[in-house]
C-alpha cells in the first residue's frame, strides 16, 4: 500500500514503520519556542536538565512574536528569561524586531519541503505551505525536543480535498479558504492531514498558500498540503527561502479516510461571523453591519501581496472618521517590501495606523484588541468569544477588510 | 505510582439548556490575558474563566473530580495552561468525544488523563449521565461504569505512550527511561 504525504515526512524522519494510526518516534529538524510558551520551556529545561546542553544548537531557536517589543513588564521579563538562556546555551534569537516566528523560520531558509518543524505557536502548520510538517505544541512537548530532538507522534490519517470549479472573480484565498472552513467545519478534518487538490488551489501564490494552510488549525486539522505546483510558485519559494522546491507526493495508491469534493463555482467573497470561525456567510448576507475598527495582518494574511490588495482597495480614499484601520506586517521584510513598493505610503495616506512586524490581532500583548460592545473586522483566523477582548470579530480578505473600513461597514470590495 | 483505575464525581460541561458545549477553545480554559503566569499553582483559578457559566467551576470543583466535556475540546492555542490549570485544581481526568490535537497532547505529556469518548454525547443527551454522577474508569481496558446507577460505557483505552507518560509521571521522566 502507497503512503501518503504527511506519511511520507513522518517515515522519512522515522525508524518506525509510518503508518496512520500508528505512535512513532521522529526527529525534528528545527525547534522553536516564541516569547508565549518559550519562558516555560526554559524553566521546564532548567528544572528537569540543569545545564545539560540542548540536542543540537544549530537547529534551536527562539522567535519573539506575541508581545514586540515587550508592552508589559511581565512580557520583558518573560523575553529576558530566554534571551539569557539563549546566550548561555548559545542559541539564535530572533528577537522582537522580525516578526512572526513561522515566517520568519521560512525566510531565513530553515524550512523546506519534506521537513518538520516545531513550536509553541498552534498556526505553525502553515509551514504545510512550503510542504513542510509544521506542528504546534506546548511548553513540555518542546522542552523535551530541545533536549532531545525527537517528539512521539500518532501519524495522522489523510483527507483528500478536492476542489473543483472556479470563483466568480479573482477571488481572495481567504475567501476560498474560509468556504472550505465553512464546508469541513471542525468535524472532518478533525486529527487529520488533509490533502488539497484542484486548478483554484493549484494556482495560489505563496500568501495564498499560507492563508488556507494556517487556517487547517481552525479546521481541526493537524497539517494541510497543497502538492499540485507550478514554476511561477517554485521560482516565489526559491526567492523567499534561498531553497529549491521539491514537494513530497503521495503515492498513486496512498490510502485516504475520505475524498470530499468542495465546488467554489462562483464563489463571492466571504466573512465568518462571531463567534466561531466556520460561522462563514457570503459577504451580502452582512452586508451592512456597522464597524469600529478593523486588522490587516497576522500569520494568516500578513504577506506582502496581502497588503498589496488592500492597499488597492485604499488607494486614493479615506479610512472613514472613527474607524480604526490596524495594519501589522509579518515579518521585518515583508515591512520593508511594503516601504520599497509604496504600499505602505498608500495605507498611511488612507488613515490607517501601521505597527511593527508581530502577531497583532490575535492575542493580547499587541494592538488588534476589542473593547466591549466594539465590532472588529479582522484578516486574522480566530474569532472566538473574548479571543481578542469583549468585542465581537469578523474574519474576511485584506480586501473585505479594506473596504469595510471604507464604508464603516461590512460591505463587498466591488462596492467601494 | 499512578493507578491505572480512576474513580470520581461527574461534571458535565453543559450550556444552560443542559447540551454539551462544543469547541470549546483553549481561550475560553484559560484566557490569553493570564498567560504570563508560570506557577503552576496559580492557575487554577483561572480554569474554565472565560467560559459562559462556568467561571465558578474552581470554586466548586473538588479534588479527583472528572470532567465531560462536548466534541473538540481544547480546540486553539498550544497553551499547557489550559492544560495546567485542570491540574492545579487536582481534576482526576476529562472525557470527551474529541480533543484539539495540540491540547491532547500537552495533557499527554504531563500525564493528566484525558480520554475520547463518542459514547459521552448520548449519555448525556438521554439523561443517563448527570453532573455529580460517580464514574470509575479503567484506562487499559477503556471500560467504564456510571457507578450510582450501574450502567456501563466504553472510553478509549489509552494508548501504550499515553499510558507510560501517566504512569512515570510525565513525558520528561518517560524520555528519562529512553534517552
Amino acid at each position: 500500500m502507497g503512503q501518503t504525504i504527511i506519511e511520507k515526512i513522518i517515515q522519512s524522519h522515522s525508524q518506525e514503520e509510518a503508518k496512520a494510526g500508528k505512535i512513532v518516534w521522529m526527529d525534528l529538524d528545527i525547534r522553536s519556542a516564541r516569547d508565549f510558551g518559550g519562558p516555560n520551556v526554559v524553566l521546564n529545561y532548567e528544572r528537569e536538565y540543569g545545564d545539560i546542553a540542548v540536542a543540537e544548537k544549530e537547529k534551536t531557536f527562539f522567535t519573539f512574536d506575541l508581545c514586540v517589543p515587550a508592552c508589559s513588564l511581565k512580557y520583558a521579563d518573560n523575553q529576558q528569561i530566554c534571551r539569557e538562556f539563549a546566550r548561555k546555551q548559545g542559541l539564535k534569537i530572533y528577537d522582537v524586531d522580525r516578526g512572526i516566528g513561522s515566517h520568519v523560520l521560512a525566510e531565513e531558509g530553515l524550512v523546506s519541503a519534506g521537513s518538520t518543524v516545531v513550536g509553541t505557536d498552534s498556526h505553525m502548520n502553515i509551514l504545510g505551505a512550503l510542504g513542510c510538517f509544521g506542528q504546534g505544541m506546548g511548553d513540555v512537548d518542546i522542552t523535551f525536543a530541545f533536549r532531545t530532538g525527537k517528539t512521539w507522534f500518532e501519524v495522522p490519517e489523510t483527507l483528500k480535498v478536492e476542489i473543483e470549479g472556479k470563483a466568480s472573480r479573482p477571488s481572495a484565498p481567504k475567501d476560498i479558504t474560509l468556504y472550505i472552513l465553512k464546508e469541513l467545519g471542525t468535524k472532518i478534518a478533525s486529527l487529520k492531514a488533509v490533502e488539497f487538490y484542484g486548478e483554484a488551489v493549484k494556482n495560489l501564490t505563496l500568501a495564498g498558500r499560507f492563508t488556507l494552510c494556517s487556517m487547517i488549525t481552525e479546521m481541526a486539522g493537524i497539517i494541510g498540503f497543497i502538492p499540485e505546483t507550478d514554476e511561477s510558485l517554485r521560482e516565489e519559494i526559491l526567492h523567499l527561502t534561498q531553497r529549491e522546491y521539491f514537494p513530497v507526493q503521495a503515492d498513486l495508491d496512498a490510502e485516504y479516510t475520505d475524498t470530499v469534493k468542495i465546488n467554489i463555482g462562483g464563489l463571492s467573497p466571504q466573512v465568518s461571523a462571531p463567534y466561531s470561525p466556520e460561522n462563514v456567510f457570503p459577504v451580502n448576507e452582512l452586508k451592512g453591519t456597522r464597524i469600529d475598527s478593523g486588522f490587516i495582518g497576522s500569520c494568516t494574511n500578513g504577506r506582502t501581496e496581502d497588503f498589496a490588495a488592500a492597499a488597492r482597495i485604499l488607494e486614493g480614499k479615506r479610512v472613514k472618521d472613527g474607524v480604526m484601520l490596524k495594519v501589522v506586517p509579518s515579518t521585518r521584510r515583508v515591512y520593508k517590501e511594503l516601504l520599497e513598493q509604496g504600499f505602505l505610503e498608500t495605507l498611511f495616506a488612507s488613515g490607517a495606523i501601521i505597527s511593527n512586524p508581530g502577531c497583532g490581532g490575535c492575542a493580547e500583548g499587541h494592538i488588534g484588541l476589542t473593547g466591549e460592545g466594539e465590532v472588529q473586522i479582522s484578516t486574522g483566523n480566530r474569532n472566538f468569544a473574548g479571543k481578542q477582548g469583549k468585542g465581537k470579530t469578523y474574519l474576511a480578505s485584506p480586501e473585505v477588510v479594506a473596504a469595510s473600513c471604507v464604508a464603516g461597514a461590512v460591505v463587498n470590495p466591488e462596492d467601494v | 505510582m499512578a493507578e491505572s483505575v480512576l474513580s470520581g464525581r461527574i461534571w458535565i460541561l453543559s450550556d444552560q439548556r443542559g447540551n454539551l458545549i462544543e469547541d470549546i477553545d483553549t481561550d475560553q480554559i484559560y484566557h490569553n490575558a493570564h498567560l504570563h503566569i508560570t506557577d503552576i499553582a496559580k492557575m487554577g483559578e483561572y480554569a474554565l474563566g472565560n467560559l459562559e457559566g462556568w467561571k465558578d467551576f474552581f470554586e466548586k470543583a473538588c479534588p479527583g473530580d472528572l470532567l465531560i466535556a462536548g466534541r473538540n475540546f481544547g480546540a486553539g492555542s498550544s497553551r499547557q495552561q489550559a492544560v495546567d490549570c485542570f491540574i492545579a485544581l487536582k481534576i482526576g481526568a476529562i472525557l470527551s468525544p474529541s480533543f484539539g490535537a495540540i491540547y491532547f497532547r500537552n495533557a499527554v505529556n504531563s500525564g493528566f488523563p484525558v480520554l475520547r469518548c463518542p459514547e459521552v454525547e448520548q449519555l448525556v443527551h438521554s439523561g443517563i449521565l448527570e453532573t455529580g454522577d460517580e464514574v470509575r474508569i479503567h484506562f487499559l481496558s477503556g471500560d467504564a461504569q456510571i457507578i450510582n446507577r450501574a450502567v456501563s460505557f466504553h472510553v478509549f483505552p489509552m494508548s501504550e505512550v499515553q499510558y507510560e507518560i501517566y504512569r512515570v509521571g510525565n513525558l520528561y521522566n518517560y524520555g528519562k527511561e529512553r534517552y
